[in-house]
């Protein structure tokens, strides 16, 4: 899973000298993982059991909210056939993002990794920093600077580039919003194949006369590749699931499929078992995607 | 250099721009996103001085009230003080199990070593939207029965449960990047496997604990999908902004949001350049 560690920070560490495969072999090694692993058996399998149980809970005849133990799966066809457009919404917000979050992330991981020196660690900051104001803040800031009074829509309006005439409450302000929110989780991962890779091979596709674009495409780039696929699944997983976006840039109506999992759970009496239901398709939806998709594009790398 | 001529080539105007603009094109772009990533903390930073009335969408006017008494609004410091105790303690405790974790991965060899690999990895491929409705089901409808309900305590393991996984992740890496051979000198030097952890294996990946530790924190700090499944009544920094945006966030929050964000900043230069004085200590 090295890719996805180098998202979790210290970009210092290289892989070291081929390291004997450990061979050690003792009971310490799960005195070591109980603790850790018992916390996720309590607190991630087995809320999700609980999760699938519900999802196939009945709806008690004569009381609204009120649910039995059974095995039900009129919850699932429900969820697919009335919120089949959110999930679809979801998906396609969430992939737009994805891609604008990988064109805009590409060329600073590149100049991280080639072009910037000695400034390399302070860019590094740079982008870890802004993270650290509360994202919620963040989302309202580009409600504020996409508001139809802001001079982004001004300025777009004068040029008569929107046909709406506003961005605040459209999907493209959601859009916007997830490219914005998930961009690190792009750069890093991108920018630690980078920076791994040897600036040398790419001179060598200049020396071998190809120009700019071709050794991107077929240097450059192939090199990148399990950063890219790393960025990309770290992106699209949080997006897709993601309301708040939805909730303080986008429009009324049209929500996503977090919105509805959330206001079942949260606000709909009795919303449980749908909610589940959508949960549990959300998350075996994205497993297949990722699954297919790193089949497609995979390196051993990831996992 | 038959057809060399006596004056030298110059390339035109347009033609110097063109180089100059591809061989800083990259650098350029990468200042224009760094711009764009800075953009919404600079209106956060502005709309702390607005003297806002109802809500602080449109700029009204500078005041610097928000900042001489942030803890005015009602909630917004008790929220950030809950924010902190849940970081801090969900820091701790998922930073000593993560570790701990993270050592078995890399230095043994056991059954059921795949399966765990899974189980590190799934929580992180999971929505948190899935993962706090998941905690809410159990919360709600199993550990209510044994006198656990939705409060600071569930935030809290909700919190390490999340976090777990990216400690063992970046702990590892910092594992898998020493070499073994350090600690068997060691051992062939009589050090006993207590001593060879403590004096050799601990501090070499003491960087890496402690970026585990930093990022854990930040993630259990920014968190609020999960957070607002778990938490009942009690609110945190997070969920005190998102239930304030329906009827206005106010400035105060503004203000408290942009000093985590120095102080966090600050945080971290201070970390490089401590390392970095370090570095240059050790070559000398």
């Amino acid at each position: 899973m090295s890719a996805l560690a180098h998202v979790a920070g210290d970009p210092d560490v290289t892989p070291a000298a081929p390291a004997p495969e450990a061979t050690k072999r003792s009971w310490t090694a799960y005195l070591l993982l109980l603790p850790g692993a018992l916390w996720l058996g309590v607190f991630f399998v087995l809320p999700l059991v609980q999760l699938a149980a519900v999802s196939l809970q009945s709806r008690y005849p004569g009381f609204p909210g009120y649910y039995y133990r059974d095995v039900n799966f009129e919850n699932y066809a429900a969820a697919l056939t009335d919120y089949a457009p959110h999930f679809a919404r979801s998906f396609l917000y969430a992939g737009m993002a994805t891609f604008l979050a990988f064109v805009v992330a590409y060329p600073l991981a590149y100049a991280m990794a080639f072009k910037a020196g000695k400034w390399r660690n302070l860019m590094m900051i740079c982008v870890v920093a802004p993270f650290f104001t509360s994202f919620i803040l963040r989302t309202f800031a580009w409600s504020q600077i996409l508001a139809d009074e802001g001079w982004v829509a001004g300025t777009l309006n004068f040029l008569h580039l929107l046909p709406g005439g506003n961005i605040i409450n459209t999907p493209l302000a959601v859009i916007a919003g997830l490219t914005y929110n998930f961009l690190p989780f792009m750069v890093l991962p991108i920018y630690a194949s980078l920076e791994r890779a040897d600036p040398r091979v790419i001179e060598a596709g200049g020396d071998l006369y190809a120009n700019g674009f071709t050794t991107f495409r077929t240097v450059t780039l192939p090199m990148s590749m399990p950063g890219v696929l790393a960025g990309t699944l770290l992106t699209f997983i949080p997006a897709a699931g993601d309301f708040v976006n939805m909730e303080l840039l986008g429009p009324q109506r049209g929500k996503m499929v977090g919105n509805v999992i959330n206001d079942q759970f949260l606000a709909v009496p009795g919303g449980y078992p749908v909610a589940a239901a959508l949960s549990f398709t959300l998350m075996a939806a994205i497993l297949v995607m990722v699954f297919l998709y790193v089949r497609r594009f995979g390196t051993e790398e990831l996992v | 250099m038959t057809t060399a001529t006596t004056t030298p080539y110059r390339p035109s105007t347009a033609k110097r721009v063109q180089v100059w603009l591809a061989n800083h094109f990259a650098m350029l772009s990468a200042i224009l996103v760094l711009l764009y990533l800075f953009l919404p903390v600079a209106y956060t930073f502005a709309f702390s001085f607005n003297d806002h009335g109802k809500t602080n969408i449109v700029w009204q006017g500078f005041t610097w009230k928000h900042w001489q008494d942030p803890c005015r609004v009602d909630g917004v410091c008790g929220s950030l003080v809950t924010s902190l105790q849940v970081g801090a303690i969900s820091t701790a405790v998922a930073t000593v199990l993560g570790t701990l974790m993270a050592l078995a991965m890399v230095r043994y060899r056991f059954r059921g070593k795949a399966a765990s690999n899974v189980l590190i990895f799934v929580p992180m491929a999971t929505p948190e939207i899935v993962m706090g409705a998941a905690l809410l089901t159990i919360f709600v409808q199993g550990f209510a029965n044994i006198g656990l309900s939705l409060g600071f305590t569930t935030i809290v393991f909700a919190h390490i449960m999340f976090c777990l996984s990216f400690v063992v992740v970046t702990v590892k890496a910092r594992i898998q990047s020493l070499d073994p051979r350090i600690e068997e000198a060691a051992q062939d030097l009589y050090a006993s496997p207590m001593q060879t952890f403590w004096k050799v294996t601990f501090p070499l990946i003491l960087p890496g604990i402690a970026g585990a530790a930093m990022l854990a924190f930040s993630l259990s700090f920014d968190d609020f999908i999960i957070t607002n499944f778990v938490s009942g009544n009690e609110s945190t920094f997070p969920k005190f902004v998102y239930v304030a945006s329906r009827r206005g966030i106010p400035a105060e929050a503004n203000v408290i949001g942009f000093s985590m964000f120095v102080l966090a900043v600050l945080l971290v230069v201070g970390a490089q350049l401590v390392s970095s004085v370090r570095a240059s200590k050790f070559k000398e």
